[in-house]
């Protein structure tokens, strides 16, 4: 199994279903049941945009498809989302999408912070075609809804899953770069309204009198038996959180 | 018969099992597992690890006959990967008139990258390249579920972290780096929280902790099992904030260092990838950050890794002189996805087992304690797959149980929902629930665990060179623990970012640039008798079809692939 050289990822059965896909307007037979990537590089391409973690969370590898005889357009992940015969795709490598630039230090966690860096955010229409995009299957026309009642605590819940593939923002027609939106929404809760951690505090301040310095010294000066011993006899202890 | 949706009929017996003997393992985790599955010895897991880890194999190692290292035995495919032609000749470029000319250059945009960048920004340094070679984020940084650790809990302390993390290392680590690592996580922690990192908190703030294999306190934060998307997705969009210091190249790998001509290094050759453009920037201080090696397939395995990891950073700095250490260790994240064939290698974080999801076999029996050090816990999934114990999916493939569904018997219903979104959404597309059915797992390439060696300030014995993160060698000794690379890149990131904003400073470089290192390299590989056509840096893995190939223009080599054949002869 593993031992086996895998150097072609999807390498099928040699009697696996070959299907016909269009790859960006050019047909292939690919083998049945890959996905839209790995069909994309047994057609012979070796990808250098568009293709990133292949696990589903980096949002490189944003693609669009059609299915015969469907009008409806279609989203998803290259790397998760399986060919059907007939599919045509093309993939999306770039999003154009607005960034503010901003100091997270100076902003506020108020609407007011989203009317003066995204004001397009207030020009949502409702349409949900970003919701019906979403590979996440993230409720994004909710956390953009909420975001314009300044509900950023359940803007940041809502949109916590994004992996920024774009996709939402391709299909906005209201242009806004929802990604973006919500990840000022989280930055602004993670920082200022989530509690704060006093311990992590008490323990830096430890750390930075030298609280450690000499426990360190002593165990770095051990020798390898010595610390051999030490580690097997540590006391393991999962109970206090 | 009982039915198993997402899973063929052949694995439904198995299924049963796990399901008949769930009860009981329920019952004992209650009681704490540990108090019936003791971890193993030192001695028990040398053996395990002997007979058993891909690394101890025979054909795993070979010895390397240039460079700095040149005698020691490392890893095989790491070795070809290093005796390889550069990718360009010496009188290719003109050198003459950079395009930029800078105090930094950072190669590499994952997470150690984007901490060096902001922290050469914050230390003084007035103009900083962040050269990539897919977009800043795309890296391996994105993708850790799990965890980073950090003694943030009143009975815990950065000495105890230390000593697992040098114990887990099997004693081979850099002492002063560990320490290092230990003592600064919890100032990364607040780091992070102050950029806005959601940490998973109660409702009183304290950070969420969770155990991690081969830990011996609860010191694992997370973010959901987004953690490092989570933080990644921060730390770019911070670097994306301060466009007037920071020039973000994307599409644009490093494929050369460049020296001034006292062999000092004083920035690099990018390339993009588009159009073949060279690209040459002069700096002051050069910090690597490209990351480690999975997609080399090491073994034949299937990766976890994301699609730039390949070890580039490791090419250009062994060529311009860099000594790397414990480059004969490979880490095998125990639980790679087997089933379904689409998810084949994906990374199954191991924060299923520290919730309490247990491994089993086919007959339902737990057979390893679930917190073993990774390299353990890897051999011991291997050695019941080679008893026989294994679960065989319709195409061929072995694995053992995870029992997911033990942590909602312990935790309640909704704690994979909430702690474990990613995991369920991975296999829910795939039609398999994982709240009420296993996920069948296998060792899968995970780590780099050496690199190119460093200090405490993140610098290389070739002057004007610093690394951070999983490039660099020393930190995790032979064998990392979870929830330590993720710490690692934003502390050696951040490390490496002001270590080279200081030395920028002092202005080590002469006018000229050159690439005699070049020069000396293609010598030294002539005088070892050393007769290859591969190219390294390979910048990317290929995984066309290779019938298909057959019928183009150019052979098929897994080294040098077929997108980038136009650059060379």
């Amino acid at each position: 199994m593993a031992e086996k050289e895998v150097l072609n990822e999807e390498e099928k059965e040699p009697q696996a279903k070959m299907i016909p896909v269009f790859i960006m307007g050019q047909k292939y037979e690919v083998p049945e049941g890959s996905t839209i990537l790995n069909a994309i590089e047994y057609a012979g391409y070796q990808l250098k945009k568009g293709v990133g973690c292949r696990e589903g969370f980096c949002g490189a590898c944003a693609t669009v498809y059609r299915l015969p005889g469907d009008y409806k357009l279609r989203g998803g992940l290259a790397c998760q989302t399986v060919v059907q015969p007939g599919m045509y795709l093309t993939q999306i490598p770039f999003t154009p999408a607005q960034k503010a630039i901003y100091d997270i230090d100076e902003v506020k966690p108020d609407i007011s912070t989203f009317q003066k860096f995204y004001p397009e955010v207030f020009r949502c229409l409702g349409c949900n075609a970003c919701t019906k995009v979403c590979p996440q299957e993230l409720k994004v026309m909710d956390y953009i809804q909420a975001i314009m009642r300044g509900d950023i605590e359940l803007a940041a819940d809502l949109s916590f899953d994004c992996i920024m593939c774009g996709l939402c923002t391709m299909r906005c027609p209201a242009e806004m770069a929802q990604y973006n939106i919500a990840l000022l929404a989280r930055r602004l809760y993670g920082k200022y309204m989530m509690p704060k951690p006093e311990f992590v505090y008490k323990r830096i301040e430890e750390i930075e009198q030298g609280k450690y310095e000499k426990e360190f010294e002593e165990i770095m000066s051990l020798s390898k038996e010595e610390l051999e011993k030490r580690y097997t006899e540590r006391d393991i202890n999962f109970d206090i959180t | 018969m009982k039915s198993f949706p997402g899973y063929p009929e052949s694995m439904w017996p198995s299924l049963e099992m796990v399901e008949k003997t769930r009860p009981k393992r329920v019952e004992l985790a209650k009681q704490g597992l540990i108090n019936f599955l003791k971890p193993m010895s030192l001695e028990e897991r040398e053996d395990v690890l002997s007979k058993y880890h891909p690394d101890y194999q025979p054909d795993a190692e070979k010895e390397i006959h240039v460079g700095p290292n040149k005698g020691e035995k490392l890893t095989a495919k790491v070795v070809e990967l290093l005796e390889s032609h550069a990718r360009i000749k010496p009188e290719e470029v003109d050198l003459s008139n950079p395009d930029f000319d800078v105090d930094v250059l950072v190669i590499g945009g994952g997470g150690a990258g984007s901490q060096a960048a902001i922290w050469a920004m914050k230390e003084g340094a007035d103009s900083i390249v962040l050269a990539t070679k897919l977009r800043i984020g795309d890296a391996n940084s994105m993708m850790s579920q799990g965890g980073m650790q950090a003694a943030v809990n009143p009975h815990d302390s950065p000495v105890i972290h230390y000593l697992d993390i040098i114990g887990g290392g099997h004693f081979a680590n850099k002492p002063e780096l560990v320490k290092v690592l230990a003592s600064e996580a919890p100032f990364i922690a607040k780091f992070l929280m102050e950029l806005g990192v959601m940490w998973d908190r109660d409702e009183t703030g304290h950070l969420q902790t969770k155990p991690g294999g081969g830990t011996s306190r609860r010191r694992m934060l997370s973010a959901r099992d987004y953690t490092g998307a989570e933080i990644m997705r921060v730390l770019r969009d911070e670097v994306k904030n301060h466009p007037d210091k920071i020039t973000l190249l994307e599409y644009s790998p490093a494929i050369e260092l460049l020296t001034d001509e006292e062999g000092r290094v004083a920035g690099a050759i990018l390339m993009q990838t588009e159009t073949g453009e060279f690209i040459v920037v002069r700096a002051k201080s050069t910090v690597i950050t490209t990351g480690g090696f999975g997609r080399l397939h090491i073994k034949g395995f299937p990766t976890t890794n994301h699609y730039g990891a390949t070890a580039d950073g490791l090419v250009l700095a062994y060529r311009v002189g860099a000594r790397l250490r414990d480059m004969d260790t490979v880490q095998f994240h125990p639980t790679g996805a087997v089933f379904p064939e689409q998810v084949w290698g994906f990374l199954i974080t191991e924060k299923v087992r520290g919730l309490g999801g247990q491994p089993v076999n086919k007959n339902g029996e737990l057979f390893v304690y679930p917190l073993e050090p990774r390299d353990v816990e890897a051999a011991s999934f291997i050695r019941e797959c080679a008893k026989g114990l294994g679960v065989t999916t319709p195409t061929g493939k072995v694995g053992v149980w995870l029992d997911s569904p033990v942590i909602e018997e312990l935790s309640g219903p909704g704690t994979i929902e909430k702690q474990l979104p990613a995991m369920l959404r991975q296999f829910h597309r795939f039609g398999i629930d994982i709240r009420k059915t296993p996920m069948l797992v296998y060792p899968t390439l995970h780590y780099q665990n050496g690199g190119i060696e460093i200090n405490e300030r993140t610098e290389t014995n070739v002057p004007n060179l610093f690394v951070g993160g999983e490039a660099s060698g020393g930190v995790h000794g032979k064998n990392r623990l979870m929830g330590n690379s993720v710490l690692d890149y934003n502390v050696f990131g951040r490390r490496a970012g002001i270590f080279a904003a200081r030395n920028a400073k002092k202005n080590n470089i002469g006018k000229k640039l050159t690439l005699q290192h070049v020069e000396k390299w293609e010598k030294e590989l002539k005088e070892a008798g050393i007769e290859t056509k591969r190219i390294s840096p390979i910048l990317f893995p290929d995984y066309r079809n290779k019938e298909i190939l057959k019928k183009h223009r150019n052979e098929f080599d897994p080294f040098i692939g077929f997108a980038l054949t136009g650059w060379q002869e």
